[in-house]
């Protein structure tokens, strides 16, 4: 909210400096988010952030001036000179060569900004913004220095069009700066600082701060018209959402545009003047906070039949449509409350008038409405019918009933002062639902139980009069005063009349810590009891399955959780026998913010295969994981996990809460290293590559129950896919992709292989054991022995190395498979296997012949069980 | 013999200076030291000697004797250590050459960035509780004080999922953790609280270069029996002082339904040290968190008796604290995964 500082002085009288005052507003919950400075110098250090650069008009330079006497310039028809009275500044009056259109040949008087020759102006003929220092320069042959000067030229605004004409009673001689320098503040208004969204809030709030004196509202209204009675009736139907509303009638105004103050004042506050009795009804909605709206009497007395009209409130009724004065006609909701006649309705209550009883240039009587609103609903009825308006934002954030009157009697002088005209004796107040006083009890020992500092009661009591609570001081047997009888002083606080954000005492702790400042408010560590410790498993186990997976060279991302149904369904080709994840109801967005995000993901895959494609345009390997959750909606056969219960609310039940698993997936692809001088394996990463990655992430959590075993989810090129189980229980799946889904075009990825996997994380850290076992180290010399095998093509090779593992016992420590092969001396349908095998024992050292003891016993068990032959052997 | 023994010495030490490798050097041993060689035929005269001048020239070849073969020693060393030097000085490196690349896998910063912050709470006492990222309107919004409709709810552009009556949302903030983590861990309101509750929530923005439709924060909540606003200012200077170092900080007023009373805490600005810079729009602070005591109404719904407990709140954001500090221009870098950005950390 935009306050020019003059407006705001009209009702505190403010001692600190501009700067100062804006700080303290901003500690005390009053942001100040920027503030302009108008022909006034701005302190160092601070900076302009607004659009329109600003100008310090020169206090010896440019004054308040008058035109003596205006004449044609000789030379030219567009051109005129004026002979500016300068009291100031100059000893004589001055003549000048002007082009303003708004000043005639002949005139005079007239009131303008002056500026003599040396003020830093903007030049307004040029675009954009050039600040120049006035010179005499000779303009069609007439020598000219000084200007009378336009909005621009000051940087008031961008106007050029004519010069500023100010009012007759400008006080010529007068530095410009001193008439018109102002300091506009930009106040942020939070929700709970309603109240504060006018001049008085904040005049209030200063007044509070800087211990100066609030003046009132003037509320005197020359009234003497035929009293207001017998001319307008009012019904309100319905007051809880209509609590109150007020009226009074000014006959015989004159619609005309509002004083050049005026106009400046709303300009600064961000509105537009219109005219006289409009911008009275802006003005006083800013300055006191009471929104208000003008009707033109006569045409409710047209409606009425000419007799005196009835102004009834209540709820639209079905189907019932309004236009607004902005041209828009509204379907109205039932719980939508209008403002209405005989006829049917006016406006809709509290936000916007309606087109038909508008004020325009004709009107000659006006009804003035203050009423009080129910804010919740106001806010609904706006959302409802997208309607925003000024009146609608603050009765939208509260504004209390017995605010109405007080702007209603400022509103109806003000028009009358502008307009002229006779004020009908008397108000309408309807007020059916006054508010009840709320009064609060409040034990001075709860702000230090709250704030940790000890207030003095007297100094609490000080403050919150301040901020016009009213307090009544009472002794309180009870409850608090066991606590600490010292400190049993109860304080009755009488809530004032503007507010409506205050009901508790933490209301009032606020208040008070407001006050005392919280920078005086001292600084302590807890010493409250240490709470019980738990670990948090699930996320000490992520994080190690994070620190795995970097290790093992991988990128950790995060991707956006949305996705469409239709892109996780790329990973299905068509005609597969079962889709590639799991078919589940999907948590669908409402308000999607984009046609690409309807719904929350269900697989972590296709936003890596994305990012994959996007990140192969410019490098030859990407190899990522992302751990983060998948969503659905719970189906029928989902049971909770166990974290899952424990976090459950009975506030939950009932309510269609999606569940939230962990994933883990991975995505490899593209050359295996990095090109480099020495000569790097660069060949494309294959199956083996991402099961490397799957085994140590297996090894790091001391899973050693963990099988492969082939996978016919579609995802995959056949025979390329493995399902990882351990134990029993399936943690997830991976391999190559499937070259029809890679190709999709969505993906956009290069014909190469790329690797993928997806586990599950809440199952996976299921199986994982805090302790695992480890292995005492031998002190005696292994034996190495080389073992290679010819074996039938069809037979796996972790069926190879559990014979040999098993066979061998507990003096074979190692087999590792070292070589693979086919083709030269191996028979068709064949293949080789080669090991190398260590034996060490745990009590001895072993000789060859120990060893190879052992070996031939393996070589039986493999020649037995699957027709495993020694290569090379015979 | 004498002068034979003398000059063979000569001679052998002389041929010695020349031999500079093995095969040389065991030539020359066998030539002299061997079992045929000159030394050895030397010994056989002796005994075909005068008897008085056997003992002198005994002696002598004795001495000649272990002169060579000391001699023999030190060149076994001397030819060692040229070979050494020699092996050194040749083919030296260009040491200006790139190294063997490694692959080297990296933390997302903005999982970093929130170890960092898990890291220090936890220090401070705080135990990290993780709450759902779908949420119901009720525990989202109701439970922390904010009815259906109220005004504060603009400060929240809030997801909701279809088919849910509006009930269930994407939670626009961590808060509605707070009451489950009272409810889980604060046994009936029995025992007090000190968690943080990381996490990714959302909101309908229009993604730009400071918003996003999903970011995280980080949430505190301490909840005890004499937890007062001191110790809420207290706490998060330390915190400031271990995320930001030592630097002035300020609080002041600011509003949060489920807080009161609310706090936002600006630090130093950590690019101009409070001199005033773009970054701090010319204040000298950066807003780093806001906060406040826990409301009545939000205490009572974690199960506690707001006139026997109090606490304290607070609320940060992970991902604008990196872009400060590690001067990110666009907070869609985050979750936009290019590598060439991610891997800068």
């Amino acid at each position: 909210m935009k306050l020019p500082l003059s407006w705001i002085r009209d009702y505190v009288d403010i001692k600190i400096s501009p700067e100062e005052l804006a700080m303290k507003l901003t500690f005390a919950g009053l942001e100040v988010e920027q503030m302009e400075y108008i022909g006034l110098p701005r302190p160092a250090g601070s900076r302009a952030t607004g659009e329109r650069p600003e100008l310090a008009w020169d206090r010896d330079k440019i004054f308040v001036g008058e035109i003596l006497e205006v004449k044609q310039h000789p030379n030219a028809d567009r051109l005129t000179l004026v002979r500016v009275d300068a009291s100031r500044g100059a000893d004589a009056p001055i003549e000048m060569v002007t082009g303003a259109p708004n000043i005639k040949v002949g005139g005079s008087g007239y009131k303008v900004a002056l500026a003599l020759e040396g003020s830093r102006l903007y030049d307004g003929h040029k675009p954009g913004w050039e600040l120049a220092t006035l010179k005499k320069s000779k303009i069609r042959g007439i020598e000219s220095g000084s200007m009378v000067c336009s909005e621009k030229e000051l940087a008031i605004s961008d106007e050029h069009e004519g010069i500023i004409l100010l009012p007759d009673d400008a006080p010529v001689g007068t530095p410009l700066a001193d008439y018109l320098g102002d300091i506009v503040l930009d106040i942020k208004i939070n929700p709970n600082m309603a109240r504060c969204a006018s001049v008085i809030g904040i005049a209030r709030e200063i007044a509070a701060l800087t211990g100066a004196k609030l003046k009132p509202v003037p509320q005197k209204m020359i009234a003497q018209g035929a009293p207001i009675e017998d001319q307008v009736k009012i019904v309100i139907k319905n007051a809880e959402l209509n609590p109150r509303f007020t009226a009074a009638l000014i006959r015989g105004i004159e619609i005309k545009p509002s004083p050049f103050w005026m106009q400046r004042r709303l300009l600064m506050a961000g509105m537009r003047p219109i005219s006289n009795i409009v911008d009275a009804t802006n003005y006083i909605m800013i300055e006191v906070g009471q929104p208000l709206h003008a009707f033109d009497y006569d045409k409710l007395v047209a409606r009425a039949a000419g007799s005196p009209p009835t102004i009834i409130t209540r709820l639209a009724e079905p189907g019932e449509v309004l236009e607004t004065l902005d041209g828009v006609k509204h379907k109205l909701d039932p719980f939508n409350i209008l403002v209405c006649d005989t006829r049917g309705s006016l406006s809709i209550g509290g936000i916007m008038g309606g087109a038909e009883s508008e004020v325009d240039a004709n009107t000659k009587n006006v009804l003035l409405e203050a009423a009080a609103w129910e804010y919740i609903n106001i806010r609904r009825t706006m959302a409802s019918q997208k309607i925003a308006s000024e009146a609608g934002y603050r009765f939208s954030r509260g504004v209390h009933p017995a605010q109405a009157s007080v702007g209603l009697k400022r509103a109806i002088e003000l028009m009358r002062e502008l307009g002229g005209g006779e004020i009908a004796k008397g108000i309408i107040d309807e007020y059916p639902n006054k508010p009840k006083k709320i009064v609060i009890n409040l034990p001075v020992v709860e702000v230090k139980r709250q704030l940790g500092v000890e207030i003095p009661a007297k100094q609490i009591v000080k403050m919150l009069e301040a901020l016009e609570f009213k307090i009544q001081n009472s002794k309180f047997k009870g409850k608090h005063a066991t606590r600490n009888t010292q400190h049993a002083t109860v304080l009755r606080v009488t809530v004032p009349d503007h507010r409506l954000d205050v009901d508790g005492t933490d209301d009032l702790v606020e208040e008070i810590a407001r006050m005392y400042g919280y920078e005086n408010i001292p600084i302590s560590r807890m010493d409250d009891e240490l709470p019980p410790q738990r670990a948090n498993v699930d996320l000490e186990q992520e994080e190690y399955v994070r620190d795995l997976l970097v290790d093992a060279g991988l990128q950790d991302v995060v991707t956006y959780r949305f996705t469409t149904p239709e892109r996780e369904a790329l990973l299905t080709i068509p005609g597969s026998p079962r889709p590639a994840i799991p078919q589940r109801e999907y948590v669908r967005i409402e308000n999607a913010i984009s046609a690409d995000r309807s719904v929350l993901r269900q697989s972590l895959i296709p936003n890596l295969l994305d990012l994959t494609a996007a990140n192969l345009r410019y490098r030859p390997r990407v190899a990522v994981f992302e751990i983060g959750p998948v969503f659905w909606m719970r189906g029928a056969d989902d049971a909770l996990l166990p974290r899952e219960v424990a976090t459950e609310l009975p506030e939950d039940k009932g309510i269609r809460l999606p569940l939230e698993r962990r994933r883990l997936a991975i995505v490899l692809t593209g050359a295996r290293g990095e090109i480099a001088w020495q000569g790097a394996d660069t060949t494309p990463v294959d199956f083996y590559d991402l099961k490397g990655v799957v085994e140590t992430l297996l090894a790091g959590l001391h899973l050693t129950n963990a099988s492969f075993v082939a996978s016919s989810n579609p995802l995959f090129h056949p025979g390329r896919g493995a399902q990882v189980k351990v134990g029993d229980v399936v943690i997830g799946e991976f391999g190559e992709l499937h070259p029809v889904v890679r190709d999709a075009e969505r993906f956009d990825l290069p014909a190469q292989a790329v690797l993928v996997g997806e586990f599950d994380l809440d199952a996976l850290f299921a199986c994982v054991t805090a302790a695992y076992k480890t292995t005492a180290l031998s002190r005696y010399p292994g034996v190495a022995q080389d073992l290679a095998l010819i074996v039938d093509e069809n037979v796996p090779a972790d069926r190879v190395h559990a014979l040999i593992a098993q066979t061998g016992g507990a003096l074979l420590q190692r087999a590792t498979l070292f070589d693979v092969y086919r083709g030269d001396q191996i028979a068709q349908g064949k293949k080789s296997l080669a090991y190398a095998l260590t034996f060490q024992s745990a009590d001895r050292t072993l000789s060859d012949a120990d060893a190879s003891k052992v070996r031939e016993k393996i070589v039986a068990r493999l020649k037995r069980e699957i027709g495993a032959e020694v290569r090379g052997a015979g | 013999m004498i002068n034979e023994l003398n000059a063979l010495r000569a001679n052998a030490l002389e041929q010695l200076a020349h031999v500079w490798d093995d095969s040389a050097l065991e030539q020359w041993r066998i030539t002299f030291l061997g079992r045929s060689g000159a030394l050895a035929a030397a010994m056989t005269k002796l005994g075909m000697l005068a008897r008085e001048e056997r003992p002198a020239a005994g002696k002598l070849a004795n001495e000649v004797k272990t002169a060579l073969e000391s001699a023999f020693e030190a060149k076994i060393g001397a030819i060692k250590q040229r070979a050494l030097s020699e092996s050194l000085e040749s083919e030296p490196l260009d040491i200006t050459l790139p190294g063997r690349p490694i692959q080297r896998g990296r933390l997302h910063p903005a999982n970093a960035n929130l170890r960092e912050i898990y890291r220090i709470w936890r220090d401070m006492g705080f135990q990290i509780f993780l709450s759902r990222e779908t949420e119901s309107d009720e525990v989202n919004f109701q439970m922390l004080n904010i009815p259906p409709h109220h005004p504060a709810r603009d400060n929240w552009s809030t997801f909701y999922v279809a088919d849910t009556d509006h009930r269930v949302l994407l939670r626009p903030h961590t808060s509605p953790g707070q009451i489950r983590a009272m409810r889980e861990l604060g046994a009936n309101g029995t025992q007090p609280v000190r968690v943080i509750l990381p996490g990714m929530c959302y909101r309908y923005e229009q993604a730009s270069v400071r918003y996003d439709i999903q970011f995280n924060q980080v949430e505190g909540l301490a909840v005890g029996r004499n937890i007062t606003f001191a110790d809420l200012k207290g706490t998060l200077t330390e915190f400031a002082r271990r995320a930001f170092g030592e630097r002035p900080v300020r609080f002041y007023a600011d509003h949060f339904p489920f807080t009161e009373p609310s706090a936002q805490m600006d630090v130093q600005c950590i690019i101009c040290n409070g001199a005033g810079c773009a970054l701090c729009k010319y204040t000298g602070f950066l807003e780093i968190l806001g906060s406040g005591m826990v409301h009545p109404v939000v205490l009572r719904n974690g199960g506690y008796d707001p006139d026997e407990w109090s606490g304290f709140a607070f609320g940060l954001g992970p991902e604008r604290i990196a872009m400060l500090r590690y001067s990110i221009e666009d907070i869609r870098y985050f979750w936009g995964n290019d590598l060439r950005f991610l891997e800068q950390f």
